[in-house]
């Protein structure tokens, strides 16, 4: 039993493979995201350009750019196995737990490359200094791994919904709104200082979240994908 | 029938003694006589989601329709019982802190459990195929209950809030004197039967409209 995971996210990593070679190929669902990202950004910028704003509000600003960028993108990877037809061949190669860990970690990687990007440019375009960087990174991350955790079973159901167009942010902001609160908050400290105690507990939070939200994730998907 | 009678005879009694009966509470003054509605409302709503999970689980074991309009059921009654507790609660707010609503924790908690169900209504809506709708609403019920546990008991003690807490954490018990806690446990009893009767009316007429369904599909 001890060596029984391992082949699961050996063939998790295959499908993590396949699915970047086929967005490399497109660059659609990063596109989307990113283009999404900058354009709020954008706005967001141009609209309050010169005035310094308070952490609270950034904080907010950040997660809800991020928020809706992910809802944009990650529906992505299953809703194109349905569209190309190629959900049967998947079901025929792999096991349902290492196509979620491979979904999963796709979504990982898509949205940790779009903070990488979006982050930064966001702190710069907003004039914004953080107090905390180390606290303000592992917000970030653990935030972003949140979003991705919830949003790939999520994403599943809104994929043999018929993948209907505004189901998934419907579906998603209510699961993640946990999240977001425990996120904003940790960021408002990060961003403008105060006691590191006050952070402690929204990076528990959203720990745990990710914890509870990946291992129901494994436990529920099963029945998703096998129909 | 007999039930309905009970319940309907003992509800009644216990609205009467929580304005007779029952003294005015320590701190809260006579705005305190609320939370023998507004508690056991929340949890009847919290038990009424729990028995949704319950039920989708057992759907997806076994595979019977009846536990996906059982959980139906349960999730539309936990929703209305949640929708009192959040009346109540706005209520009492007023009295307490001068206003309806002013996103306090608890609040705040309560408003993502409600956009949660409402969520689990719309996916519902949203798929046509009765198996389809019934597997993916099931999966999509659990994972709304596993945020309950954040949203209802972590969140409300993680972050300040000025919430009256029923059970005293240091001491393990109830901080209430005698004959608030007879009122308040009767008025318990009473809520439970309602939701005991609800559900079994509403679960008697999702069974017959399913059968109607069926008769007309053949």
């Amino acid at each position: 039993m001890a060596t029984k995971p391992l082949p699961w996210f050996r063939q998790g990593l295959a499908i993590l493979r396949k699915d970047l070679r086929i967005e490399f190929r497109t660059r659609y669902a990063y596109s989307a995201l990113v283009m999404f990202a900058i354009t709020t950004l954008v706005t967001v910028s141009f609209s309050v350009g010169g005035y310094a704003m308070d952490a609270d509000i950034t904080a907010a600003l950040l997660w809800i750019i991020l928020f809706f960028s992910a809802m944009a993108g990650l529906a992505r990877t299953f809703v194109h196995e349905e569209e190309t037809g190629t959900v049967t061949a998947l079901k025929m190669a792999a096991q349902s737990e290492p196509v979620l860990i491979g979904k999963y970690l796709f979504n990982v990687t898509l949205l940790l490359s779009l903070t990488v990007l979006v982050v930064p440019l966001f702190l710069v375009m907003l004039n914004q200094t953080v107090q905390l960087p180390i606290a303000f990174v592992a917000t970030v991350f653990l935030g972003a791994l949140g979003l991705a955790g919830a949003s790939t079973i999520l994403a599943a159901i809104v994929s043999k919904a018929g993948a209907k167009g505004s189901l998934m942010t419907v579906l998603a902001f209510p699961v993640l709104l946990p999240l977001l609160f425990a996120a904003i908050s940790a960021t408002r400290t990060a961003l403008g200082g105060g006691l590191v105690a006050n952070i402690r507990s929204d990076l528990l939070l959203l720990f745990f979240y990710n914890g509870v939200a990946v291992v129901a994730s494994l436990l529920l998907f099963e029945y998703i994908w096998n129909e | 029938m007999i039930g309905q009678i009970i319940v309907g005879i003992w509800m009644t009694v216990v609205i009467i003694a929580s304005f007779l009966y029952m003294p005015a509470t320590q701190g809260l003054g006579e705005t305190g006589r609320i939370l023998v509605y507004h508690v056991p409302a929340a949890w009847i709503a919290v038990l009424a989601y729990l028995m949704a999970m319950v039920n989708s689980i057992a759907y997806l074991r076994h595979g019977e329709l009846r536990f996906d309009r059982q959980a139906q059921v349960n999730a539309e009654l936990g929703t209305i019982f949640c929708i009192l507790a959040t009346i109540t609660g706005a209520i009492w707010s007023r009295g307490a802190w001068g206003q309806y609503w002013n996103w306090d924790p608890r609040q705040t908690s309560i408003t993502v459990l409600l956009m949660i169900y409402a969520a689990y209504f719309v996916l519902r809506s949203a798929i046509e195929d009765t198996d389809r709708r019934a597997r993916l609403s099931a999966v999509y019920a659990i994972l709304a209950f596993l945020t309950v546990p954040f949203l209802v008991f972590i969140v409300p003690r993680v972050y300040v809030s000025l919430h009256p807490n029923l059970i005293n954490v240091s001491t393990r018990s109830f901080d209430m004197d005698r004959k608030m806690l007879v009122v308040f446990l009767s008025s318990l009893l009473a809520f439970t039967g309602l939701y005991a009767w609800m559900y079994n009316v509403q679960k008697r007429l999702e069974n017959l409209l399913y059968r109607l369904d069926m008769k007309r599909g053949e």
